[in-house]
């Protein structure tokens, strides 16, 4: 199945682009992709996993994924 | 319509647009962008928005706020790309026909805000650029 992830702020900065749609075998959560992002980017290595956002609601990292879902990792937020 | 702008905020069309007849007071709050930051001088901030995501998350805050202060009215906007120095980055007005809920009402909303609405800044300063509350370096 694929998913939609999306890069914001210091991620998209990390990663090079705005956003990816990548093949996930049934099963994949959020925080599966969180752990190859980690494995990608060495910036990354020591990082925690972020507040999550599936679909664009803040939602657990161990939800299980769906075909078409839009996933994106939530830097630490810096409103007002 | 939009909690965010790309254009200088006018809090005074903010206040006129939610002010009741019944109101006898309203509080606005201004965030404003200052020139340093956790002992760095800061010359600029560059916010941006996950859009879609944080208009939900807004007005998730204001129906939070409604519900705890029901007689108060609430208009927010926040300003997104490239602000300078004395730039107001976010204006919230909160309206009540008392000032004491007004005032709790705005405190509300700003800390709220702060803590679950995607939006993210850049600084920039003559030490580099940074993202805030990002801890590593980067620029």
């Amino acid at each position: 199945m694929k998913v939609k992830l999306l890069y914001f702020a210091v991620l998209r900065d990390i990663a090079g682009r705005r956003d990816d749609v990548v093949e996930v075998p049934e099963g994949t959560r959020a925080a599966d992709l969180w752990q190859r992002m980690r494995e990608n980017h060495q910036a990354l290595r020591d990082v925690a996993q972020p507040m999550t956002a599936i679909n664009e609601s803040y939602a657990d990292a161990d939800q299980v994924l769906r075909d078409g879902d839009e996933l994106a990792f939530i830097p630490p937020v810096a409103g007002g | 319509m939009s909690y965010f702008t790309n254009e200088p905020i006018d809090p005074a069309a903010l206040v006129r647009g939610v002010m009741r007849p019944s109101d006898g007071a309203y509080v606005l709050f201004e965030g404003v962008v200052r020139n340093h930051n956790e002992g760095k001088a800061v010359e600029s901030i560059d916010y941006e928005a996950y859009l879609p995501m944080a208009e939900k998350e807004m007005a998730q805050v204001v129906a939070d706020v409604r519900a705890a202060f029901p007689e108060v009215a609430v208009a927010v906007v926040h300003r997104l790309g490239h602000l300078v120095i004395g730039d107001s980055s976010i204006a919230i007005v909160c309206a009540s026909p008392h000032r004491a809920e007004a005032f709790e009402a705005n405190r509300m909303a700003i800390d709220r805000i702060k803590q679950t609405v995607p939006i993210w800044k850049k600084e920039r300063g003559p030490d580099g650029e940074e993202w805030v509350g990002w801890q590593c370096k980067h620029g």
